[in-house]
Formats: C-alpha cells, structure tokens, sequence
C-alpha cells in the first residue's frame, strides 16, 4: 500500500496514524498550510463534521489548537486543490447522524441526500471539483487508493462522479453484480432466516440490487463481501443508508411484496418475472436456498460418447 | 523549569482523538488531565431502534475495534434471549475475535509504538540507526511488513465475516455462514503465515518459547527479534520505570465459551487477583461534560452538557469501581489468566510491562487461535434462531485488544429504550472523578521527564502510546 502510493509520487503531509509528527510539530504544518507556505494537493477527510452543541462544533476540538475540526475543514478546504471525504460519515453524514443525531452531524458537502453540508453545495476546491466522495461503511481501502491514484493522475474529473459525488469507476456497479446468491436471486429462492444460503432480498432486507459499488467484483480482505457471508447489503455508500425506516435485516412489504425493486426494473415486469420464476424453481435450488450448505449438487452431465 | 502549562495535541498514532493538559515545573509532569474532545453520541443514536440494529450499529463506532463492538452487541442480546451461540459458532467468533486483537496489537507496537524511537531526539543512541532502519514512520521496513502480514491475517475475516471492518456476521444464534472442511484449510494456512511472520520479525524465535518465560530475569535475557530491540531500548531508557500505573488491574475474560472464558476474567488489586462482579461497575460524571449522577451502566444515561461547564474537561465518562479506576488491556488479560511473566510484571506496571504484556498476549493468541481452528467441528450448526424478548435487560462483557468492553441494553415495548457501552479506553483515559481522583493515564504521567524547550514531551508520547489508546470507542 504504503509503495503503491509512494510509486505514483504521493505522500504524506501528515495522517493520523501513519505520520511522525505530533503535537507542535502538526501545528505548525497545519499553520504553514493556512498561509500558503505548504501546498495541499489533497485534503483528505474521515469522519462526519459535528456542528454541534448549538452550532459551535465543539463536540469536535481539533486537539491541541483550540478551533473545531468544522472551523479546521472549511479553511484548509479552500487551500486544497482537491478534497476527498473517505467513507460515507464524511460523505454524507453517515451513521453519527442516525436517530436523534445528537452532534448534529452533517456531510463535508452534504446533510444526508441533500447538497450542501460543512461546505456549501457551490464549493469547487481549487482544482475546480466538487468534494469526491469515497462513500462506502467502511469504504473500500482500494476505492480510497484509486482516487488518490486517479487524481495524482490528472485522470478524474467531474464527469467521473455519479450524482452524489461518488467516483463512477466504482459506483457505475451495483453490488448485485457477481453476487454469488445471483442463482437464488433469479429465481426468488430466498433465504427465510440468516445463515441460509438463499437470496436475501426478499426477507433479510438486502439491496444489492440497488445499493452502488464493486464490492462482489473485487471482493473485501481477500475473498469476501457481505452477501458472500451471508448477510445483506444495507446500501452502506449511499447517503442515509443509516435510517432505511425498518429494522436492517429486514425487507419492508407491502402485501406481501417487497416494496424496494431492482434498480431500472419497472415494477409491473419485475412482479411478472418474479411470480414466472417463483413457480419455476428448480428443486435443487429451492432446497438449498433454505439450508446453511448445499444439499442437492447440480446434475453432472455426462459427455456424450 | 518551573511552572509551566503543556497543551500536546493533535495526538497522532493513537486511533482517533486526544489532547492532553500538563502541568510540569522542575523537569517533570505534575498533574496530567487528558481530555478526549470529540462527542458523538452512539448511545442516543440506538435509542428507539430495533434490538438487532445494534449489530449493524454499534460496530460502526469504531474501525479497528469493529468486531469487539459486533460481538459485545450479540453478546449483550443472546444475554437478553437468555440464549448462547451454537458451540462450533462460538469458536468462530472467538476466532474471529482474536484475529482483530492480534492485527491490533501488531499494529500498536509496529505503526504506532515504535516510531517515536526514530526520532531526532535520539539521535545520539548508538541504536538510532537502526531504529530508523526498522521503525522511521510510513518507511521503516518492519512497518512495511507489518502491513503486509496484518491484511494477510485479516484474509480470515473476509472469508468468514465477508469484510473487514463492519461485519454483520456475528449474530446472537451464531454466525452467518456456516463454515466448510476447505474454510478450515484455508484459514490454517493464513495462521502458518502469520506464525512465520511473528517468528521471524517480531519474536526471532519460536512463540513457545516467549510464551514460556516465567520472570523478569527470563525476560531480560530476550535477545532476538524486534522484541529483542525493545527490551534493549527498554533497558537503555528505563522504560521499566517511565509511566508506572497504581497497579489495579481488570478484565472482562476474553472470548467467552459455555465453559467460561478462554482468558479469565477478575480484578487484581492489592497485589492479589478476585473475582469480578460487574455489579460493582459505576460511571461518575463529575469531571466530564455529562450531565447526571453516578450510576451503573444498566441504568446509565448520556445526556452531554452542552455549555460545556468549567469544571469539567472531558466527554469521556470516568468508570470506577469502590472509588477506584482500573487499568485494562493486554497486561491486566494476561496477569488475570495466572501467566507467570505477566504476574512478575504487575508490580511494574510501566511502559515496558504494558508493551511485553502485549507481546505475550500475542503469542499466546495465535497459540490459542491454532487450537480454536483445529476444534471447530466444520459440519455443526452455525446458527439457531433466537427469539428477542419483547422486554428484559442484557449485558454483553468481552475483551478488545485494549481492555475491557461492556454493552448493556434495555429493550421494552420490542425497541431499545436505553443502551450504555464503557469502552477499554474509557477506563484507562477516565478524567478525574468527584473525589479528585485521576484516571489511570493521568496517574501514569505524574513523575514523567520534560526536557528544557520540550513542548511534546517525548517521555509522555511513549507513556501515552504505551496504553495503545482507542479514542473513538472511548466516548463513542
């Protein structure tokens, strides 16, 4: 990781819990950054943006300097070329603002879904973008490297980012796509109760179908994702995936219907499909769908001689 | 020097935020108040929501205690059902469990600990040279490697947690995914990897034989690996002495099982080990900017004071039991297990015994992860349905690699009507309580040495990190 970036010519000014530096010695980077004496290329920024108690945002001092970390973002924001907000809390408030919010947590430049958040919804970095937003809960470590990647690059630009800001090389995915359930799915063979192997859509609450990101294509630590260990997608890389009005592991219904369809999927076809394949399931996968491993192996054709 | 105010912030290499007062005069800390300055509110969040949301919820409040958080929540709700995970899925959660505290504690003395010996500061040490060889910040090479072989290690979380951090594998019932013979191999070899790695960077030797040391003597004869280097700087800056503690120790009991946990659980004070009572446990907000009075967990409230009075200096809460606060995490683990080497150093108490404390655990943890792997029968259940009472009370009590972690829940009328969490660091970084009584950190730094011009004294960034801090969970 650390030569990957080191490769592409990025580096540290400062970070958390990479960096020497602490104390004074951050202070005074941090100062020379305000003045201009230190370039910022990128300002990178985890975490949602407190504003609270009674808009002071000092339920987050930045240590040691006595001003809010809100105070902190909007001035070294106008001094970065560009600004990145790593996971959805920076993004776009994220799970801090769930429930009563009580920091009154908002977005680096959006409150939830809406535009507009620390920085303003007009707010263009120095470079002339948007804030980009490396939504996702946790973010992928690969998605935060590639933006980084992209831009020392000169390679993304604001046509890269969907509507919420999120860079299309991984959000033009949904996490349906290599979905390992994807048999499950087509045949509404759903899982009744988690640690069963079927599709989660119908009962578990999952929105792979809706919710953006690579996670099934590229995969998380090695092999995984949330579908591939059973349970579902809770649309973590949108904005307010924190507060879905229904318990998360469960599928709101209308009817007896799940209220939530696949992305681009009219209702009237998607039911039709659904009922088609429902009464068409093939014995071996309604079987496995309920079971925690399979129980009936796929027919082994024989070539023939 | 006299009489002279240090504020040391921003904190870096420890996870999240911290800022710490210091009065010092003739050379040396006086009084310590360590103030964690960001208020979230986790606790109000989960306050109306489904009982089972805190699975998804409260593992979110921290990104490298994630799975500690995810099992405490499941813990505390299997509490309420009065139900336990099926046998083969309470070991994979153990296992998963102790593979977050032993990335954890790899990444501690690696990426956080260790730089600061890199530093200008010792530049005249005949050691510095290799200190910056090994340990110089995002450079040195044992960083490298730590990186690499912690997200091989991590490889068992994505197989069988499917990412990590935030997984919603871990369930009161059991787990998600039920596990196969192929998982086993899979994961055994990831463990042989990280088994080379240890031997071969850190330890420089097999782990048995660090699991076996018994005394203080044993442990000074350590020559190989980079905890052999340690425990030359160790000796070379006294670090035996630097940041002693009052020698109260607590543990939860890691990774719980139907026969108790694999760690044991107590109290040690006194010079002598008892048993726990979580009874016991109070929160007293006085020095914090809570408002409220004093009151165990069960029935506590966060209700943060937002005029942020005069008084106060926190909004970390100060846990205490009999008017005491208690130090947690690796050392206090291994002296409540009965380990020989880990009962010669509680009297110690230092930097130095918190970093070998670690280095034992960690050890003894792969050890121990080898045996849980090789008991897991792959063909049991993994789960069994759990029905929430509509009502009722539960407490969760697990071990993070940073110490002692308790969940307790209320639900009534089918939602959570009250939820409190005391985290590892809320108890070794408490601010004062209404007696005046300083927390463990704060205690720990009276006596250390400033040096004339020092405005981050590197004597406190060694006794800090030695605590291996975790802010975020420590407010939450």
């Amino acid at each position: 990781m650390l030569e990957t970036l080191e490769d592409a010519g990025i580096s540290f000014l400062w970070h958390p819990a990479l960096s020497q530096e602490t104390g004074a010695e951050v202070r005074d980077l941090l100062t020379q950054i305000e003045t201009g004496a230190i370039v910022l290329d990128v300002l990178c920024v985890e975490g949602s943006i407190v504003r609270g108690p009674l808009g002071t945002g000092r339920y987050h001092m930045l240590a040691g300097t006595g001003r809010s970390m809100l105070d902190w973002v909007q001035s070294l924001a106008r001094k970065a070329q560009f600004v990145v907000a790593v996971g959805t809390c920076a993004a776009y408030g994220g799970v801090t603002s769930a429930g009563e919010n009580p920091s009154d947590a908002i977005g680096l430049q959006y409150d939830g879904a809406h535009a507009g958040g620390a920085l303003d919804a007009v707010f263009r970095s120095v470079g002339g973008m948007p804030v980009i937003n490396v939504a996702g809960c946790p973010t992928h470590p690969d998605w935060v490297t590639e933006t980084l990647l992209l831009l020392a690059a000169g390679a993304l630009d604001a046509g890269q980012l969907d509507d919420f800001g999120r860079p299309r090389f991984y959000a033009d995915h949904l996490v349906h796509h290599a979905c390992p359930k994807n048999e499950f799915y087509e045949y509404k063979a759903s899982a009744n109760a988690l640690s069963q192997a079927g599709c989660l859509m119908e009962h578990l609450g999952c929105v792979g179908t809706q919710a953006v990101g690579d996670c099934n294509i590229r995969t998380w630590n090695g092999d995984g994702s949330c579908t591939r260990a059973g349970y579902p997608c809770i649309n973590c890389t949108a904005p307010e995936f924190e507060e879905p009005g229904h318990a998360f592991a469960e599928t709101p219904k209308f009817a007896g219907i799940p209220i939530g369809l696949p992305s681009d999927m009219p209702k009237a076809w998607f039911m039709a499909l659904a009922s088609l394949s429902k009464a068409a399931t093939p014995h071996r996968i309604a079987t496995n769908a309920v079971a925690d491993r399979v129980q009936v192996p796929p027919t082994i054709k024989k070539p023939k001689s | 020097m006299t009489d002279t105010r240090l504020i040391v912030g921003p904190f870096n290499r420890v996870e999240g935020d911290l800022e710490i007062r210091l009065d010092v005069s003739d050379g040396a800390v006086q009084a310590a108040y360590t103030n964690s300055p960001l208020f979230r509110g986790f606790e109000r969040i989960l306050v109306g929501k489904a009982p089972e949301d805190a699975l998804t919820i409260t593992p979110r409040i921290c990104g490298i205690c994630s799975i500690s958080q995810s099992v405490a929540a499941a813990r505390a709700l299997a509490d309420v059902a009065g139900v336990a995970p099926t046998p083969a899925a309470e070991k994979a959660a153990a296992m998963l469990h102790a593979v977050e505290n032993l990335a954890d504690h790899v990444t501690h003395f690696n990426l956080f600990f260790m730089p600061d010996f890199a530093r200008p500061a010792y530049t005249s040490h005949p050691w510095h040279a290799d200190a910056v060889a090994r340990f110089l910040a995002a450079k040195g090479s044992a960083i490298h490697a730590a990186i690499e072989a912690r997200a091989g290690l991590l490889h068992i979380v994505g197989l069988l947690a499917g990412k990590w951090p935030h997984t919603l594998a871990i369930q009161p019932g059991g787990m998600t995914r039920a596990m196969t013979a192929r998982d086993k191999v899979r994961i055994a070899s990831d463990l042989r990897r990280f088994r080379r790695y240890l031997e071969r960077n850190l330890f420089g030797a097999p782990l048995e034989a660090f699991a076996s040391l018994s005394s203080i003597n044993e442990l000074e004869g350590w020559r190989t690996g980079d905890v052999g280097f340690f425990l030359m700087l160790a000796s070379e800056l006294g670090l035996d002495i630097s940041g002693r503690g009052a020698a109260r120790y607590l543990s939860f009991g890691a990774y719980p099982t139907n026969e108790g946990p694999l760690f044991k659980r107590g109290i040690w004070q006194n010079g002598e080990r008892r048993d726990l009572d979580s009874s016991e446990i109070y929160e007293d907000l006085s020095r914090a900017w809570m408002l409220g009075e004093s009151r165990h967990p069960s029935s506590g409230v966060t209700v943060p004071d937002e005029l942020m009075r005069e008084d106060a200096y926190s909004w970390c809460k100060a846990p205490r039991i009999d008017g005491h606060g208690f130090e947690t995490g690796a050392l206090s683990r291994q002296i409540m297990d009965g380990h020989p080497l880990a009962l010669a150093l509680a009297g110690e108490g230092g930097v130095r015994a918190r970093i070998v404390g670690r280095f034992l655990e960690t050890a003894r943890t792969q050890i121990l992860l080898e045996r849980l792997l090789s008991e897991i029968d792959p063909s049991g259940p993994f789960m069994q349905s759990v029905d929430l009472p509509y009502q009722g009370m539960g407490e969760g009590l697990v071990e993070a690699a940073r110490g002692a972690l308790g969940h307790w829940v209320q639900i009534r009328n089918g939602v959570i009507e009250n939820y409190q969490i005391i985290a590892p660091t809320t108890w070794n970084f408490s601010p004062r309580d209404s007696a005046g009584t300083p927390g463990p950190l704060e205690a720990a730094l009276v006596g250390a040495n400033v040096k004339e011009g020092e405005e981050t004294p590197i004597s406190v960034q060694h006794i800090v990190r030695s605590f291996d801090p975790c802010m975020v969970c420590t407010v939450h």
